[in-house]
């Protein structure tokens, strides 16, 4: 059994985008704040706090989860994929450059958490419907593009994934 | 908004679980997705004592097939009973209430026990387990108790269990389900809670007369309701437009909405027509085909 009391410091070792992070942490300490305080890894955006918006989104062990929903002590031996971790070896994931050729972004602030539920997505839908992408768009508020281009990044990619 | 300082357990047996809710009495309280629980805390709502965190307990995340009864684990996730062939082939009204809740990344760790606890008057699983005539095995350190889900509601995010306790399983009887199902719901935005749900399940004689049939709708009261006087003008008719618009009427009549931000009472008394017709024809029309050995829709 793993026990902490109130405000004693836990140590939390979690695999993120391939590297393995220790850091000693309240157990009231949200992942969403974990990663990007202790961690230093701020491309996850952190909007509403409870579950809404969608731009905490991270993968814990492949799962496209609300980082702001999820205490770190929670995900203590699991694997974590950060929007950092897409393009890890110097070149942007297809979805990335999707993205911006679509005009699937402006202020960005979205855009972390969307990459994550659409790679999730695309490594479970070979063949997706508009309305199977919206639908989990549905998880993700965007106050600025209309989602039209998001949609259509996301399709492309699934497009090319498909044709490949 | 961050969540006030609270005492962490994360046991990994349910034997501990189980002592540690009686060690902790009244003022502990489970975690399982935290999908419902860590909003509360994140917007100080609510300040916990002890935190019990049951994600340690695999032995709790199953669905299983047991003699005509399906199973389900207190901590299946949402995200595993959509994505389930058995649950698609015994319950698939369950299968069809499962997207509405939420978004895919919600149900990815929001569990089935954790959704039938909190008790939301319009969540789906409460409700599709009402129809579904299903139980729910409760556990303490001392006992095991068998509640069926029709009494388990108390009212509003409140139901039979002691904070002593918790539920392990779901046990729902599907031999004799009736074969045709709908589960339809009103709500402003994708992924919003509803304003107003209903389940339906209906079985139908060669000539389609309706033999048998459960009939449930949420958003209407404090808890989920059975629309059993709807359901009696049914049994041994043949589905009409007159008498969808009669059994409509009378489920509307039997509820008691409260108006709120939402939607004020008249809109949900509405909706509680419009979508229990809605449940109805569309599990009608499911039981007829299954008579005539059509593919379902
Ligand atoms: C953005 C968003 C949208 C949502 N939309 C919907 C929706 O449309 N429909 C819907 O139904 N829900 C919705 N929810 C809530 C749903 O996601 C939750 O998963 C569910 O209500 C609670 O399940 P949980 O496993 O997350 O429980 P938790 O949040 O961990 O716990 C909820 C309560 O249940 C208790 N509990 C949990 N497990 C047990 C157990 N095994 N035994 C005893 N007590 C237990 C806890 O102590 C707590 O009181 C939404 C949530 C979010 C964040
Ligand atoms: S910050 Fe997590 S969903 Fe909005
Ligand atoms: S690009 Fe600004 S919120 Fe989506």
């Amino acid at each position: 059994m793993i026990q902490a009391a109130k405000h004693e410091k836990v140590l939390v070792r979690v695999r993120i985008n391939g590297k393995l992070y220790a850091e000693e942490v309240e157990p009231r300490r949200l992942l969403s704040d974990f990663l990007r305080e202790d961690c230093g890894l701020t491309g996850t955006h952190v909007g509403c706090e409870h579950g809404v918006c969608g731009a905490c989104t991270v993968r814990v062990n492949g799962a496209a989860v609300r980082s702001c929903l999820m205490f770190a002590v929670q995900a203590a031996d699991a694997e974590i994929t950060t929007v950092e971790g897409l393009s890890l070896h110097g070149s942007r994931h297809p979805l990335q450059d999707a993205l911006s050729e679509c005009h699937g972004l402006q202020c960005g602030f979205c855009t972390p958490g969307i990459l994550m539920s659409a790679a999730e997505f695309l490594e479970e839908h070979q063949d997706p419907t508009t309305e199977q992408i919206e639908e989990m768009l549905s998880g993700h508020l965007c106050r600025c593009t209309g989602y039209k281009g998001i949609v259509e990044a996301i399709a492309k990619v699934a497009k090319e994934q498909k044709d490949r | 908004m961050k969540p006030a300082s609270f005492n962490y357990y994360r046991p990994s047996t349910l034997e501990e679980t189980l002592q540690l809710l009686l060690d902790c009495g009244d003022e502990g309280k489970l975690i399982a997705g935290g999908q419902s629980l860590i909003p509360i805390l994140n917007m100080r709502l609510s300040s916990l004592e002890h935190v019990i965190d049951i994600n340690g307990l695999r032995e709790l995340d199953f669905i299983r097939l047991e003699e005509g009864i399906l199973k389900i684990g207190g901590l299946c996730r949402q995200r595993s009973l959509e994505k389930s062939p058995t649950v698609k082939e015994v319950a698939p009204l369950l299968s069809e209430a499962v997207p509405f809740i939420g978004h895919v990344q919600t149900r990815n760790r929001g569990t089935v026990g954790g959704s039938l606890v909190h008790a939301d008057p319009t969540a789906e699983i409460p409700l599709s387990l009402l129809a579904l005539d299903a139980t729910a095995i409760i556990q303490s350190a001392e006992e095991t108790r068998e509640v069926p889900v029709q009494d388990f509601f108390i009212t509003y995010l409140t139901t039979d269990i002691a904070p002593t306790e918790m539920l392990t399983e779901i046990q729902i009887p599907v031999d004799t389900l009736p074969k045709g199902y709908a589960f339809v719901e009103f709500s402003r935005r994708h992924g919003d809670f509803a304003l107003v749900a209903a389940a339906c399940l209906l079985d139908t004689d060669e000539d389609g007369t309706i033999t048998a049939g459960r009939l449930a709708i949420g958003g209407v009261d404090a808890v989920p309701m059975i629309a059993q006087e709807a359901m009696d003008v049914l049994l041994g008719e043949k589905l009409t437009d007159a008498l969808l618009e009669e059994a409509g009427q009378i489920a509307a009549e039997n509820t008691d909405p409260e108006g709120d931000l939402h939607a004020s009472r008249e809109y949900r008394l509405h909706l509680a027509k419009v979508f229990t017709k809605r449940a109805i024809r569309k599990a009608y029309e499911r039981s007829l085909q299954k008579l005539g050995g059509g593919t379902q829709p």
